[in-house]
């Protein structure tokens, strides 16, 4: 992860585009100026920084779906729920499943996992044509450094 | 489905969803301009609408033909044309199975 770039997804363990799923992973850093704040002597990942972790997740698995032709943004979230702290140094897997695919948006019951349930939430998604090419091309480099791009490849045109 | 009318269903959904009284809400009611529900309010109205009735509204191409004039605002947001367009999807759902 570098939080301070909002790239919140290391790797993508498993994909799977027709059920709708995805388990990704993320390296919690030892060291980030968040946790210089968030909380001094007492370093825990945000419960913000774990929602955008899990609709990050969320929206990988929708760029994978539509070949990463549109682009998804966070346009709402539901019974988001922070059970556990998460501290610095350690590894989350985070899962998405595609609960309703609906006409300009999706939604989608994502977790995190860190042995055992640390958080949950419903994430709504609004998908979007790419407001800017730059974007899209960054969306790419981004899929393929994940790992996303595996089973996709074909369908990443340049 | 129960004996409900789609506007009742629709407007419980709004009601519920929004923080709009359910009284004020008429199958006349111009879901903007009247009711003031804003584009990401409409889309957890479209996500209930989409559960209740099994349908997946064209939200996306709705829009699409309003931007481009292809279509009024009125056609797809005033309620009682909304509850007509949702009346074809179900009929048109229920051809196809």
């Amino acid at each position: 992860m570098r939080l301070e770039y909002f790239e919140m997804i290391d790797r993508v363990v498993a994909l799977d585009r027709d059920a709708g799923t995805i388990h990704a992973q993320a390296d919690v850093p030892a060291v980030s100026p968040i946790f210089e704040g968030h909380f001094p002597g007492h370093p825990i990942m945000p419960g913000v920084l774990l929602l955008e972790t899990m609709a990050q997740a969320a929206g990988y698995l929708a760029l994978a779906r539509n070949g990463l032709v549109q682009m998804p943004f966070f346009a709402g979230s539901s019974k988001a729920k922070f059970r556990r702290f998460v501290v610095p140094d350690t590894v989350m897997d985070i899962r998405a499943k595609l609960v309703h695919d609906g006409s300009g948006y999706a939604v989608f019951e994502t977790r995190i996992d860190q042995d055992g349930r640390v958080a949950d939430a419903e994430v709504m998604l609004r998908i979007m044509d790419f407001p800017a090419e730059d974007l899209r091309q960054a969306m790419l480099a981004r899929a393929r450094t994940i790992g996303l791009g595996a089973g996709i490849e074909a369908e990443l045109a340049p | 489905m129960t004996a409900q009318s789609t506007f009742e269903i629709v407007a419980n959904v709004i009601a519920e969803t929004s923080e709009i009284p359910r009284e004020k809400i008429t199958p006349e009611s111009h879901s903007i301009d009247d009711l003031g529900i804003d584009s990401l309010d409409f889309l957890d109205i479209v996500f209930a609408l989409d559960k209740k009735f099994g349908i997946k509204i064209p939200f996306e191409r709705w829009t699409q033909e309003v931007n481009e004039g292809k279509a009024s605002v009125d056609d797809y947001f005033v309620l009682k044309n909304l509850c007509a367009r949702i009346d074809e999807l179900v009929a048109k759902k229920n051809a196809g199975a």
